[in-house]
């Protein structure tokens, strides 16, 4: 794919606001850019200014490994460019080499059309880079004033001038920001605002996000990319790694496809689909999209009848929400009083060679139904049947020789044991099955026997099973998980969130996984964040809201907009595809389908 | 895959390696400061090793610290601290002498019920801490301690001449009475002295601690617990059961500990009894990263400090040069142990980068894109 720069900006949906600005109109003004509710126009910054950003020849070489080899991107000033490329691929140690974290080898880095070396993060936020990271950086502890401020104590003070000047920022990108809230009382999306205004406060001018619509719902997506418009209006340069292609193409002006350490492409955003976009990461054709033909039968597997679950007392203590972890926290979370209800009468059958799908927030209950159905905590009322069988009383492990497998939904806290070699996690959790272990006595060459199928079987990237899960990428320990818990013959899998923080590839891998094993009779409960993940591989939908199942949907007409919309509570009940949404999002749909 | 297995071996040493070296070199720093010739001592404890009757009470009191450290160790697997190993110990250690003195048996049968009675009491002492734990979720390092002082104050009680206790004619200690000879352990004698029968029955141990930690399913899941309490929980392991399982193992290795100086040499307890084993058996575990070849070692260097150190008083040094040491070397050993982890999980995680970068990974059937 030829590097296109757009010439001229015209919008492809009846549904955007269309609005063509003269080119060589400078920044910051640009007030016509603020009004326009949803979705905002776009200004055309001069091609003539130099870009923002331009690495050129960029190579970085670890001892034996190149991370980087011969990266040229252009960031032109005033868009949103976007940087894609599987896990792996070397985004990470580009964006640190930009942000002053790591020296290139070889090439240079302009900013603004000069020639710059960083040292160090300082030597970058000299110059106007800012990064807003992947996990928050923030002190629960402490308000959004002296977040922003700690460390920048020197620019405007810490009293009046900082809060004014917080303000300012706050208004002139519409961020909304308060700055006596206490950052505790947030959610995901106030606090992203919080990590950009820290930014914004330290002078960035250009801004590199890493992934940060990973923890967000469609309308926290949909408000964090009118932010970025407001960013971009008023002058500022935005990188936006991510993922979700899908989101990509709606929010990036410019896209740069990195794979395997080097930038393999440009992608025209409003040509480009993310089938192509894909296939440029992965550099490969993808296998094409599965038709949907239904493999439920009426034979129940799973039976959940009025499981409910309170907060406190009875509830026997287990691994409480980790504290501190962002995902867990959402504007919708409460603050926890004893008695509260965290599973509210949940009933639900799941059939052999069913996937039911279940959305919400996070921190709806999600986390408590698994530990119901795992064992892990025993709810306060309510029975669960696996197979005609009532389980409800029994430990997990009973429950897992029984036929559960589960995908757990945090794998580093829940799935593997990262500093164990991989053999030793492909044990984990089915110890007293075969090939594992006979009569009490492990057998580990089995089990490493095994693991080498998995590995092969799973296409687990490793030179070896004897190195630790911890040296393996994100989506190669998950492809691991898969295959284990798939050499069981389960009855019943647990996914959650099957492809968080998974590259495109390991993606259609664990979903080829899922399906091929629904197609054989597993009953599948599928959580998940990622809604077109939800929509694409459910046979039923249910929305999960404050521990209650309050709605449920037909996965072949819903879009991820209608689900969103029943996730914070607002839609209960059946929930049908209305027609003024569904002409825009239909589109997104089949496209992220044929990821 | 032989190469991770020797880059593994090598960061194993370098830690024990770096600890050692800088606690020695922290040992001397401190001698020079304080004015006294910093190599002459060391010097002389190296000298103390070379006779036969120290070397003798090294080995014996290296097993003595071997069979504390393997009750820590087992805590240390699954991440529980059992800070407690000394009061099981004294208190195991007195109440099976109390029985073994009481009853008569014939020989290994007597050998055996004061065995099995040390391991009781130690189990009991720390299964305490695992009741608390389990049920309460009372920190066991607290529990622990408290215990400690409880045990030293009930051994007192008990010792007492109106409870159990003797006291031999014209002397002031009080001893728990004579156990008879039947309830003696052999011992092997060699020209320095008599090695306690025991000491192999400790190492034999090690064996036993090494087969059940990394070849059974229940090694397996306690090592799990220990590497991840959530993902351990979530495997299938009860966690409550776990934490009570391994501190009554724990208390019963704990109770064994008393038993190679009562049944091959005082046969009787008394007010002399060492106290502070188990603190020791703390830093014996750490340095040998609780794996029974390391510690088997670390005990007998900490055994080498403690007797070598002995002889220092005679040349005109503090013998608590050697306490000193012990210090440093934990010290060092928790460092130097952070910072080689941490290292080689870099240095790991950069060598799988390099790998498959190489294309070496595994052949696999899908092969998308490498």
């Amino acid at each position: 794919m030829a590097p296109t720069w757009p010439q001229l900006f015209t919008f492809d949906s009846a549904t955007r606001v269309e609005v063509s600005w003269t080119r060589y109109r400078r920044p910051p003004p640009c007030p016509p850019c603020l009004p326009a509710p949803s979705r905002q126009g776009e200004c055309v910054i001069t091609a003539s200014s130099p870009p923002a950003v331009e690495l050129h020849g960029i190579t970085k070489r670890f001892p034996g490994v190149v991370a980087n080899k011969d990266i040229a991107i252009t960031v032109r000033k005033g868009t949103v460019h976007a940087l894609i490329g599987e896990n792996g691929a070397g985004k990470s140690t580009l964006m640190k080499i930009l942000y002053g974290m790591q020296k290139p080898d070889e090439g240079t880095i302009a900013i603004d059309g000069e020639q710059v070396s960083f040292n160090n993060p300082g030597d970058a936020i000299a110059r106007g880079i800012g990064m807003v990271h992947q996990h928050f950086m923030l002190a629960d502890n402490l308000t959004v004033l002296e977040n922003v401020v700690l460390g920048g104590e020197k620019l405007y003070g810490i009293g009046a001038k900082a809060r004014r000047k917080i303000l300012e920022i706050s208004d002139a990108y519409g961020l909304g920001v308060r700055p006596d809230a206490l950052v505790e009382d947030l959610g995901v999306a106030d606090r992203q605002r919080v990590e950009i205004l820290k930014v914004l406060y330290r002078g960035a001018r250009t801004l590199i996000l890493d992934e940060p619509t990973a923890v967000l719902v469609p309308q926290e997506v949909d408000a964090l990319f009118d932010n970025l418009r407001e960013l971009k209006a008023e002058g500022l340069t935005v990188i936006f790694i991510s993922h979700k292609l899908g989101e990509v193409l709606k929010v990036a002006d410019d896209i740069t496809v990195i794979r395997r350490g080097t930038t393999v492409g440009t992608a025209d955003p409003k040509t480009a689909t993310t089938k192509q976009l894909a296939e440029l990461m992965v550099g490969s054709e993808l296998p094409t999209p599965e038709t949907r033909e239904s493999t439920v039968t009426d034979v129940a597997m799973l039976k959940v009848e009025g499981v409910t679950l309170a907060e406190a007392g009875g509830v026997v203590q287990q691994i409480p929400a980790q504290p501190g972890a962002p995902e867990d926290d959402t504007y919708l979370h409460e603050t926890a009083t004893a008695g509260r209800l965290l599973l509210d009468d949940i009933s639900f059958t799941i059939h052999k060679g069913e996937i039911l799908g279940i959305a919400g927030v996070e921190g709806n209950g999600q986390t408590e139904l698994i530990e119901v159905l795992m064992g892990m905590s025993t709810p306060d009322a309510g029975v669960v049947t696996l197979d005609g069988q009532d389980i409800t009383k029994l430990p997990v492990r009973k429950r897992r020789e029984g036929g559960i497998g589960y995908i757990p939904e945090d794998r580093h806290r829940h799935g593997l044991l990262l500093e164990s070699p991989l053999w030793e996690n492909r044990i984990l959790g089915h110890v007293t099955e075969a090939p594992n272990s006979k009569r009490g006595i492990l057998d580990p060459k089995a089990a490493r026997k095994d693991t080498e199928r998995i590995v092969r079987e799973y296409d687990v990237r490793t030179p070896g099973i004897d190195v630790t899960a911890a040296s393996l990428s994100g989506g190669n320990q998950q492809k691991l998980i898969v295959g284990r818990e798939m050499s069981h013959n389960p009855k019943f899998l647990i996914a959650a969130h099957p492809t968080r923080g998974v590259d495109v590839g390991a993606q259609a891998q664990i979903w080829d996984a899922i399906r091929e094993a629904r197609r054989e009779g597993l009953a599948v409960l599928l959580i998940s964040a990622d809604l077109d993940e939800l929509i694409g591989l459910s046979d039923t939908l249910r929305v999960i809201y404050r521990g209650r199942l309050v709605a449920d949907a037909d996965p072949a007409t819903i879009t991820p907009e209608e689900l969103g919309t029943a996730m914070t509570g607002a839609a209960t009940g059946h929930l049908e595809a209305t027609d003024d949404h569904s002409a825009a999002a239909d589109g997104d749909t089949t496209e992220d389908e044929a990821r | 895959m032989k190469k991770f297995d020797k880059d593994r071996l090598l960061l194993a040493a370098a830690g024990p390696a770096l600890a050692l070296v800088s606690a020695f070199v922290l040992t001397m720093i401190v001698l020079a400061a304080s004015g006294v010739d910093p190599i002459d001592p060391l010097r002389i404890m190296i000298e103390q090793a070379g006779y036969e009757d120290i070397q003798v009470l090294i080995v014996n009191q290296a097993g003595i610290y071997f069979l504390a450290a393997l009750a820590v160790a087992i805590g240390f697997r699954m991440n529980l601290f059992n800070i407690g190993v000394d009061g099981q110990y004294r208190l195991a250690a007195m109440l099976s002498a109390v029985v073994g003195a009481a009853v008569s048996l014939p020989g290994p049968l007597h050998v055996l019920l004061i065995v099995a009675v040390a391991m009781l009491t130690g189990a009991f002492w720390a299964g305490i801490a695992g009741v608390l734990k389990a049920r309460r979720g009372v920190s066991e390092v607290v529990s622990t301690i408290m215990l400690n002082a409880i045990a030293t104050s009930l051994i007192a009680w008990l010792i007492l001449p109106k409870n159990f206790g003797v006291q031999p004619a014209g002397s002031n200690d009080l001893t728990t009475g004579d156990i008879p000879e039947s309830g003696w352990f052999p011992a092997v004698s060699l020209p320095g002295g008599d090695i306690y029968g025991f000491t192999f029955v400790a190492f034999a141990l090690g064996v036993v601690y090494w087969f059940v930690l990394n070849r059974t399913r229940f090694g397996f899941d306690l090592r799990a617990s220990g590497a991840s309490e959530s993902a351990a929980q979530a495997s299938g392991v009860e966690p409550k059961k776990m934490i009570m399982t391994s501190m009554l193992i724990s208390g019963a290795v704990a109770g064994l500990t008393g038993m190679p100086l009562l049944l091959g040499e005082s046969h009787t307890y008394n007010l002399s009894f060492p106290l502070g084993i188990g603190f020791t058996g703390i830093t014996v575990a750490l340095l040998g990263r609780n794996n029974p070849v390391g510690i088997f070692f670390s005990a007998l260097l900490i055994a080498f400090i403690d007797k070598a150190s002995a002889g220092l008083d005679t040349a005109g040094y503090a013998k608590e040069i050697g306490t000193i040491m012990q210090g440093l070397i934990v010290i060092a050993v928790v460092v130097s142990y952070e910072l080689v982890r941490r290292y080689g999980i870099r240095r790991q995680q950069q060598k799988v980068g390099e790998e498959l970068a190489a294309g070496h990974a595994i052949k696999t059937e899908k092969e998308v894109a490498a």
